[in-house]
């Protein structure tokens, strides 16, 4: 009865395959839009993600001033000083690593290359708050920290500037270049970190021992920023709270004054960041998931045109001495079929869209078996209920009323 | 009821296969009403050719239809081999269209885009018959009708004759034990016509099936054994053929 079922279904889909083939296209316009659009929303959401964790992962960032972001923000707000990030070493629990930082905009030379960029002086916990690795060389020795030598580690864009004839980046561990008045030993190569999520390139740096840089760049003790990492699973909330009182303290703020300094949490960023992607995705997934209804409708409206035919043909079948459940499985099979193919030619369609789209996007390709199970089966139940509740009306009827019809 | 011997003969030998106590049909429903059958009683036993006469709208083919199955009376009782009809379910009702009767339409009735031979093998694919056996019946079938070489052609590349052999060779090809003619030779000229006849009188004599057709012409009826007349949704005359002509 299945293998009759199946032949009569495929006779009829030859039979008319116009029908067929406009059917198919519903379910193939709905299933690969959807498909698509949730596949470039997830890359999407994947390529901010890894920005996000470039960023530095649990990390507070604390400031001079009101304001966080581009600006100096309140600029007669005092600035920090290595005692208060001492302070904070001691006093505040489950921090990882408590990174000062003081930044110099300067021009670098080697030969005849020169190039603008960041001096940031730090000490060997700025790797660990900005999730820094080395690809060549070595981290700040104690004595180059404490005595603020000339030593500095370089990100691969300075490299790509300085030394452009280079053939292996090991090889700039151990030279010298200069900035400003002094010279400068290479002592360590970082990884690429590639851009940021603003957008600026984030190897377009060069570190250095605080000290130097206060002493050499700038002229003065100030810490302009402090870096610093909470340990995985702790609430940066709470660390968050403990340094504002710190601070506060430190700096003699009144229970009437607002802070004169500002902490930011990149949790909350990840948050706010990873937010949005979501509600892009889910966005593109409800215009998707439009087109998918439309298909539904194509497929819907193709259907109930062709119900007097069809009602007919099950008159005659009726008539010659079909049961209902006979005529029933067929209209079953071959909506089946209909939507299986559709399905499966719209998801093919939406690999190969999803793969181009990815790729002149550059996001990661990640596939989404889950949507494509929901499309396909959202497709496969319209084809189904469209072809067969039709079909089991008419399969009630006297043969003689289904076969008159019109 | 099993699917392959539907109805046990339930009231002895006697039982005619066929008999029609009191049928009515009304079409539609209050002013617009129309009773196309008012009250036909007739009974037709095993092996009869019966032709069926009667001006046009008099309720031929709606007597056809219910004797087929295919409809219900408004009311009455319908016994097929003494089993009333109108106590079976529409499954049971299918069963008994496909192992017992062969229907002819007026209309032919016959799938479109679909080629003769595959019309004709349907209600053997509805029987469960193996493909390769199945073409070959459904081929004699066609032959029988002189319909071989046309075998795949579909119904719009056919005339109105030929569709209408294809509609007879689709409803003797399971050999039906009533095979229900509604103007089986309507559209055919006189001598396609009479070879139609004669097949219909060899499959009466040879196998015994039992042949009820609708007619307009006198000609054709002569070949049954058998005569009724319709007039008005009414039995006018009920005769055997000998009596017409004496
Ligand atoms: N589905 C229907 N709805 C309403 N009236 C119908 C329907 N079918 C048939 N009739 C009416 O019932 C009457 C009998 O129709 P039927 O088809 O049985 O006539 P007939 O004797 O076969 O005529 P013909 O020789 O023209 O085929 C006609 O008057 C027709 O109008
Ligand atoms: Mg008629």
């Amino acid at each position: 009865m299945i293998w009759n079922a199946f032949l009569l279904a495929i006779r009829e889909i030859r039979r008319n395959l116009m029908r067929s083939i406009l059917t198919m296209l519903g379910i193939i316009i709905g299933v690969a839009a959807v498909v698509t659009m949730v596949t470039v929303g997830n890359g999407a959401t994947a390529k901010i993600a890894k920005e996000i964790s470039t960023l530095g992962s649990n990390l507070l960032m604390v400031r001079p001033g009101q304001h966080f972001g581009p600006g100096r923000g309140n600029s007669n707000a005092k600035a920090f000083t290595m005692d208060d990030v001492k302070a904070i070493k001691q006093d505040v629990s489950s921090i990882i690593a408590v990174a000062p930082t003081a930044t110099a905009s300067v021009t670098a030379v080697f030969g005849n290359n020169n190039w603008t960029t960041t001096v940031v002086g730090s000490d060997n916990d700025y790797f660990t708050t900005g999730n820094w690795t080395l690809s060549s060389g070595r981290f700040f020795s104690n004595a180059e920290l404490k005595a603020g030598k000339t030593s500095c580690i370089i990100g691969q864009t300075i490299i790509k500037q300085l030394f452009p004839d280079l053939r292996s980046p090991e090889s700039v561990v151990g030279q010298n270049i200069r900035l400003k008045t002094f010279s400068c030993h290479i002592i360590g190569v970082l990884d690429s970190k590639g851009q940021s999520m603003m957008g600026n390139d984030q190897d377009d740096t060069i570190v250095m021992p605080i000290k130097t840089v206060q002493r050499r760049l700038i002229g003065d003790q100030d810490v302009k920023m402090i870096r610093i990492s909470v340990k995985p699973n702790i609430d940066t909330g709470v660390v968050n709270r403990a340094i504002t009182l710190l601070l506060r303290d430190r700096r003699h703020l009144s229970d009437r004054e607002k802070n004169d300094f500002s902490v930011l949490d990149t949790r909350e960023i990840t948050k706010a960041l990873t937010g949005s992607t979501k509600v892009m995705t889910m966005l593109l997934g409800a215009v998707a998931a439009v087109s998918l209804i439309v298909g539904g409708i194509g497929i819907m409206n193709i259907m109930l045109v062709s119900v007097t035919e069809r009602t007919r043909e099950i008159g005659i079948r009726m008539a010659i001495g079909a049961l209902e459940r006979e005529v029933l499985l067929q209209f079953l099979v071959e909506a089946v079929v209909l939507s299986s193919l559709g399905g499966i030619i719209g998801i093919i369609l939406a690999i190969l869209a999803s793969a181009g789209l990815s790729h002149v996007m550059s996001v990661p390709y990640i596939l989404d078996f889950d949507m494509m199970g929901i499309a396909f089966a959202f497709s496969a139940m319209v084809g189904v209920v469209f072809g067969y509740f039709p079909a089991r009306n008419a399969a009630r009827l006297n043969p003689i009323d289904a076969l008159r019809h019109e | 009821m099993t699917a392959a011997e539907p109805l046990e003969q339930t009231s002895g030998k006697e039982a005619p296969l066929i008999a029609f106590e009191n049928i009515t049909k009304t079409y539609g429903q209050g002013a617009s009403a129309f009773t196309a059958l008012k009250g036909v009683n007739f009974q037709i036993d095993a092996g009869e050719f019966v032709a069926i006469m009667g001006p046009s709208g008099s309720g031929k083919s709606t007597v056809m239809n219910t004797l087929g199955c295919l409809d219900t009376p408004t009311s009455g009782h319908y016994y097929f081999q003494g089993v009333a009809v109108e106590t079976l379910t529409h499954d049971q009702r299918a069963i008994l269209r496909r192992h017992y009767l062969g229907f002819v339409f007026q209309g032919f009735n016959l799938l479109a885009r679909t080629s003769a031979i595959e019309n004709v093998e349907l209600p053997l694919l509805y029987r469960g018959m193996k493909t390769a056996e199945r073409r070959e019946e459904a081929r004699k079938a066609l032959a029988l009708v002189g319909l071989d070489g046309w075998e795949n052609h579909a119904p719009s590349e056919l005339s109105g004759g030929q569709q209408q052999r294809v509609a007879i060779a689709r409803a003797l090809v399971t050999h039906p034990k009533v095979l229900l003619a509604d103007e089986p030779t309507g559209n055919l000229d006189t001598q396609r016509s009479k070879e139609i006849m004669e097949l219909l009188t060899q499959l009466n004599q040879e196998l015994g099936i039992t042949v009820i057709m609708v007619t307009h012409e006198s000609e054709m009826a002569a070949y049954a054994s058998r005569l009724i007349h319709f007039v008005d949704g009414l039995v006018e005359t009920d005769m055997p053929q000998s009596e017409r002509a004496g």
